[in-house]
């Protein structure tokens, strides 16, 4: 749920969490852990119309983005502790990505515009 | 001895040219705990059958011979191991143990760093998002482990795709794969022969959460799509300096996941385990034998001893030293006694 709010462009109500979420979870239910992630602080909510709109509270300080980027310098070694979605690519690889999804791109794409 | 000692070189050798092709082709999870088995077996029996033949060479030495009182002569008829061989065994074990410390020190030093970083992280819960544009995303080893994950990441996916991410990440928390990766770095500080297989296991560990976020998601294509569009964003975001570094481990996946998953077979699996207790059985032959050798050269001294002592000491026996071993000695004992 806090994945989603973050990848929102602005803040969201509760209805509009609930339909960038995969499981099928229902309203009552994103209502609840909406509130329990603000009691925690970890979003922050505005009164907009009748409800709520909500958005993931913000590191200010911002010292986090540094710090994970800091962990990240000076792989090879640290590697063996952090496990990366995903490693670099090399332009040779990036050209087979780039055909590979294409092949493939038909139900991504699509499901992308769905939502 | 003269043969078994070698035999454990030859099954690293073989496993390590053979196991990282194989691996690949096989379901992740049983390849990746068969990658950790074959090289902590193979790391032993590395420095076992140094360690013997590096032992052969050093036993040769008179004042260590004296310590241990054995028959320097008794030995070298009967040593099967060249002194260059033994000397150069005593150097690898040696540069091995002394890279294995370095690598273990630095191991333990990043782990507690990250778990220091999971417990500074904001939030409560596993997830971490980083304000951040640059898309970045890994686990964090902790004590709960965390995901991190930036913002910059989480919009160049799409809902499913998010979803994917965060449960590749989950799955790499759960079967606590940073314990693997440190297993394959420190057999491979070892021996630098293991290092295929570390670099074999860090792709073994992303296939098996890739699989594990396809079960949970129910889609391999959208995994596919996610791992794909993740490294294709951060590839726009900084170009890495040190290319190709990872030789497509990203399209591997890629492909891997747009195909059926991968058939179980039992044949690599039965294959290698053969290989692994070969080697097991092998160091324990060379074991035994140096044992019986360094048994037969102490007695040769023993036998050498009481006959040039035997005569001026007959008297004083009592004091001879317990110096000879068991029964030979305590035969000699008796005899004089009587």
């Amino acid at each position: 749920m806090l994945a989603a709010l973050w990848a929102a462009d602005g803040p969201l109500p509760a209805r509009r969490v609930r339909e960038r979420l995969t499981g099928d979870l229902a309203y009552t239910t994103v209502l609840t852990i909406l509130s329990r992630l603000h009691d925690k602080g970890m979003v922050v909510r505005h009164r907009e119309g009748r409800g709520y709109v909500y958005e993931p509270a913000r590191d200010e300080a911002s010292h986090t983005a540094q710090r994970m980027r800091s962990l990240l310098e000076g792989i090879p070694d640290r590697e063996a502790v952090l496990a990366r979605f995903v490693s670099e690519l090399s332009a040779q690889d990036e050209h087979v990505l780039h055909q590979l999804l294409s092949e493939h791109g038909g139900h991504g794409e699509g499901e992308r515009r769905k939502r | 001895m003269l043969i078994s000692v070698y035999v454990p070189f030859v099954v690293t050798a073989t496993l390590t040219v053979l196991a990282p092709r194989m691996v690949r082709r096989l379901p992740p999870r049983p390849a990746a705990w068969a990658l950790a088995c074959a090289a902590l077996v193979t790391a032993v029996g590395w420095t076992g059958s140094l360690a013997l033949l590096a032992f052969t060479g050093v036993a040769q030495i008179p004042q260590i011979a004296e310590e241990g009182r054995w028959s320097v002569a008794a030995l070298r008829a009967e040593d099967p191991v060249y002194l260059v061989v033994a000397v150069g065994s005593a150097l690898v074990l040696t540069a091995g143990i002394v890279s294995l410390g370095v690598a273990a020190i630095r191991q333990a030093r990043h782990l507690i760093r990250a778990r220091r970083e999971c417990a500074d992280l904001p939030g409560e819960i596993e997830l971490a998002v980083v304000d951040d544009d640059t898309p970045l995303a890994f686990a964090l080893p902790g004590a709960p482990g965390r995901i991190v994950v930036s913002r910059g990441m989480l919009r160049c996916l799409g809902n499913d795709e998010r979803e994917a991410l965060l449960a590749h990440e989950r799955a790499h928390l759960r079967g606590r794969h940073h314990l693997f990766q440190g297993l394959w770095r420190l057999t491979a500080a070892l021996n630098p022969l293991l290092r295929p297989l570390a670099a074999a296991g860090g792709f073994v560990l992303e296939r098996w959460a890739d699989e594990e976020a396809a079960e949970r998601v129910g889609d391999r294509t959208v995994v596919a799509h996610a791992v794909g569009r993740a490294a294709l964003a951060s590839a726009g975001a900084s170009r890495p300096t040190a290319l190709a570094v990872t030789g497509g481990a990203v399209p591997q996946r890629v492909r891997a996941l747009l195909a059926p998953p991968p058939a179980r077979r039992r044949l690599p699996f039965v294959t290698g385990g053969l290989l692994l207790a070969v080697c097991c059985a092998s160091l324990a032959n060379a074991a035994s034998d140096s044992d019986h050798m360094m048994d037969s050269a102490h007695r040769v001294l023993c036998a050498a001893h009481v006959s040039t002592a035997s005569a001026p000491r007959a008297a004083d026996d009592q004091r001879e030293p317990d110096f000879c071993c068991g029964g030979h000695d305590r035969l000699q004992r008796g005899r004089h006694r009587a």
